[in-house]
């Protein structure tokens, strides 16, 4: 696609502020860089809708992406696992690299691309068979049939997801008769049952109630640990409980990238003040 | 009377007109069952029902015919399930918006149209000609088969575009290929509103006499087919037969015919209007 | 891994052959109507077939003109029409603007009744209900008639106009039926002044619909209207329709391959063109009409 003279200004605007305000990596960790992001430019049809992402993401780090509607924070993170793939009209230039490997290179299967991202979505969506099904669906479609194993698995999925005493005895019981916070972490225990590195999640937690808000983010807390975790949120307060970085966007483009706290507390970017502030969005 | 009494009137009179209307075909219809039940009832007993055709009204009975239209059910649902299934998920979940797929679907638009004789001429040259089939029970459940395509296909794609799209990206998610997604997820989600479909239309194959009748299907045929290559008859043309002979004896018959043709097709309907009320009230995720 | 790959591209092609199955469907039968009706007009001129007021293939003395088939199909449908266009659009506008839910949930299913049962009983229905009931009516009227066929053939295509029409009724916005009821009209004024012209084009598609459904309709025209091809449109005389006459040549013992037996396939052929064309015609309608309020 040829980017047409708007674009291109855009761009030019884009490069200007990455020059001046903000600063991708952080140097004060150890950690390896997990995820990344290479001037990704997302198109829906002639919809410029990602402009120019430069991004890096460390292991077994929470990261959120917050913004305004519509700001491309959900396309965005749903690039890391493919999920754009089906919009038919879906276009993107650039690179995102996961373990240092462009994930949209030909040779990647992006069936397995997802067995290593797991997702975990706004509205819970278990399938509607049991809890033991949904759980093991994952082994199930890589073939594995072997009952122990598929039995282990589901009980130490439903444990990392603080799931496992509200339902071990009733693991054949329909995944639909869950209160809407179980179905969640349902459905974060059906991600972790592949063992995946990488955990997406999409507002896991703007369907549910406080409460049940709460349990999820705790839980976000004990997986940091073991996963590199990403969070778009709508919610101010839930990406500085928990999260360690923060990417704000605002109409496709990554305006400021920061370690949470200096986010919230001195933002380097006026949009981004306005909108923690609450004064537009 | 000012105009204001007179149009409260007029809206009052459509409404019991609009009452009349929705009833009277159904009116008609019971009547007349109630008269065939009591012109043909009696005549249905172990005879009737295990006896072959004969040119004796009294001794006639309609062993070929409901074996033959048994035959067909289950040969009909073999071929056309599949295919009519298969061309659904081609449709809904493979095929691109493009010139290909608006030419499909307004194709099989076209064929839900075309008259069940021209699926018969069309099974005459094809499968009883070209293929050698003869005047087979495989002709006729070819010939059906592609006749209630259109039906099933149109069924199934409404059934899977009530599945969420949640589930299937929660599949798509979970690292599943689009297979795997529509097998373990779309297809068992949908198989209320699939059935549901493919039961209305094998009801209507079963209740089919023209194209059977065109690929040359008999009304007499003195033994129980044994095997798909047999030739045969089925109910509804046993019906016609017996209809269109001046004896009153053969009236009878043809009544205590539709009576099982009837229970049939009622008791098919009815499976199906069960299950997609049971498919409809499980659509609630 | 490769496996798997190969997997989803088999079942893939077998998805698609499937659904071309239905374009082959189509082409099958347009190509045995033309090559087989081809033999029949090296035979027969088109002139003779398209004005011959006779049609005697199976007599001696043969002649082929459609016209009489084609006055049997018509006065069949026209009587059909005439039952079902008035009430299966009362019926719609009743269940779309008048009737309760509980009633529509039990009418509507009711209705379908109608188009399930298979149209043998409809035959049997016409001819040994509805005929010997005209017959105190109209005394001179055949045994096998045209209009016995086309009332019953009326009653079966209630569901189809009445169906359709509701969806089309249901279509219209709100809004319009508040500016009228908000101007003081009753259901009925609202009805017949705003719904129904806004709802037209979906009304004449399932009208179109019903007419091709009537003119293809086989077993009850073939049972009730009788098989002697007769050249005029009074309902009370006997007539044959074009699918009658298939069902007496495919019953008969016409040599496969004579040319008496070739008249199934221009029969057909001038059968499948008018169902072609009026099925296309509301197609073309209903894409149009959906546009409007999309």
């Amino acid at each position: 696609m040829e980017p047409s003279k708007e674009k291109s200004a855009d761009n030019a605007n884009l490069e200007k502020q990455k020059e001046s305000s903000i600063s991708f990596d952080f140097t004060d960790s150890k950690k390896e860089i997990k995820l990344e992001s290479k001037n990704t430019n997302v198109f829906y049809g002639d919809n410029h809708v990602i402009k120019n992402v430069n991004l890096k993401i460390r292991e077994k780090t929470v990261t959120a992406f917050i913004g305004p509607s519509g700001c491309g924070k959900s396309t965005f993170l749903r690039l890391f696992n493919r999920m754009n793939d089906y919009i038919e009209s879906f276009h993107m230039k650039g690179e995102i690299l996961i373990d240092k490997k462009d994930i949209y290179d030909g040779d990647i299967r992006v069936e397995d691309l997802r067995k290593n991202v797991g997702m975990v979505f706004q509205k819970p969506n278990p399938f509607p068979k049991s809890i033991y099904e949904n759980v093991i669906y994952g082994l199930k479609i890589q073939g594995i049939k072997d009952k122990k194993i598929l039995q282990a698995a589901v009980e130490e999925s439903l444990i990392s997801a603080a799931l496992w005493d509200e339902v071990k005895d009733q693991l054949n019981k329909s995944a639909l008769a869950l209160s809407g916070g179980q179905q969640q972490r349902l459905c974060i225990a059906r991600a972790l049952a592949v063992k995946p590195t990488v955990l997406l999640m999409d507002e896991p937690a703007s369907a549910l109630d406080p409460i049940a808000t709460s349990k999820i983010e705790e839980l976000i807390h004990v997986l940091k640990n073991d996963y590199t975790i990403v969070i778009v949120t709508h919610n101010m307060q839930q990406a500085g409980r928990v999260s360690d970085k923060t990417a704000f966007f605002y109409i496709g483009e990554l305006i400021e990238y920061e370690n949470t706290k200096d986010v919230f507390i001195n933002p380097k970017h006026e949009l981004t003040e306005r909108y923690i502030t609450g004064r537009f969005g | 009377m000012n105009n204001a009494d007179k149009n409260q009137l007029k809206d009052v009179v459509f409404k019991y007109l609009g009452v009349f209307a929705s009833l009277i075909g159904i009116i008609l219809l019971t009547i007349f069952i109630a008269s065939i039940i009591s012109d043909g009832l009696k005549r249905i007993d172990w005879q009737f029902l295990t006896s072959l055709p004969s040119r004796k009204a009294d001794r006639a009975g309609i062993l070929t015919a409901w074996t033959g239209s048994l035959w067909i059910f289950f040969l009909t649902a073999l071929i056309s399930i599949p295919l009519g299934i298969a061309a659904a998920i081609y449709l809904e979940e493979y095929s691109k918006k493009n010139r290909l797929s608006r030419i499909l679907e307004i194709n099989i638009t076209n064929l839900a149209g075309v008259p069940s004789v021209i699926y018969g001429i069309l099974g005459l040259e094809i499968f009883v000609r070209t293929w050698k089939l003869g005047g087979s029970l495989l002709a006729g459940a070819f010939t059906l088969s592609l006749l209630i395509l259109p039906i099933i296909i149109v069924a199934t794609r409404e059934a899977i575009k009530a599945v969420p799209a949640t589930i299937k990206e929660a599949s798509f998610g979970m690292g599943a290929t689009k297979w795997q997604t529509i097998w373990h997820q779309v297809l068992p989600s949908s198989a209320g509103g699939i059935a549901t479909g493919v039961i209305l239309a094998l009801s209507r194959a079963v209740g089919e006499a023209a194209p059977v009748i065109v690929i040359g299907a008999l009304a007499y045929v003195p033994f129980v087919a044994q095997s798909p290559m047999d030739e045969f008859t089925v109910l509804p043309i046993q019906i016609f037969n017996w209809v269109s002979r001046p004896d009153a004896g053969f009236i009878t018959n043809a009544a205590a015919g539709i009576i099982i043709l009837l229970a049939v097709t009622f008791l098919l309907n009815g499976i199906a209007v069960y299950l997609r009320y049971r498919w409809q009230r499980h659509l609630k995720w | 891994m490769l496996k798997v790959r190969l997997k989803e591209k088999i079942i893939e092609s077998g998805l698609w052959l499937s659904a071309m199955a239905t374009i082959l469907t189509t082409i099958a039968i347009i190509w045995v109507l033309i090559s087989q009706s081809f033999v029949f007009f090296q035979h027969v001129s088109i002139i003779e077939f398209l004005t011959e007021t006779e049609w005697t293939p199976l007599f001696s003395n043969k002649k082929y003109g459609i016209l009489p088939l084609l006055a049997g199909t018509i006065s069949t449908t026209l009587v059909a029409i005439l039952v079902a266009l008035p009430l299966g659009i009362t019926i719609a506008i009743y269940l779309s603007e008048y009737a309760p839910k509980l009633v529509r949930n039990l009418f509507k299913p009711a209705l379908e009744i109608l188009a399930a049962v298979p149209t043998v009983v409809y035959g049997f229905f016409a001819l040994t209900v509805v005929t010997p009931f005209l017959k105190n009516i109209f005394p001179g009227i055949s045994t096998f008639n045209a209009l016995s066929a086309g009332l019953v053939m009326g009653i079966m295509i209630i569901p189809m106009v009445s169906s359709l029409s509701e969806d089309a009724l249901r279509a219209v916005p709100n809004s319009l039926r508040e500016a009228a009821f908000g101007m003081g009209s009753t259901k009925f004024q609202t009805s017949f002044q705003v719904l129904v012209p806004a709802a037209s084009s979906g009304i004449i598609v399932s009208v179109i619909l019903a007419i091709s459904r009537a003119i293809g309709e086989t077993m009850i025209v073939a049972i009730a209207a009788g098989q002697q091809p007769n050249l005029t449109l009074n309902p009370l005389e006997t007539v044959e329709t074009i699918t009658a006459f298939i069902v007496q040549v495919s019953l008969g013992d016409v040599p496969h391959g004579s040319i008496e037996y070739q008249t199934i396939f221009a029969a057909g052929l001038m059968l499948f063109l008018f169902t072609f064309v009026l099925n296309n015609i509301s197609h073309y309608l209903k894409e149009k009409f959906q546009e409007k309020y999309e």
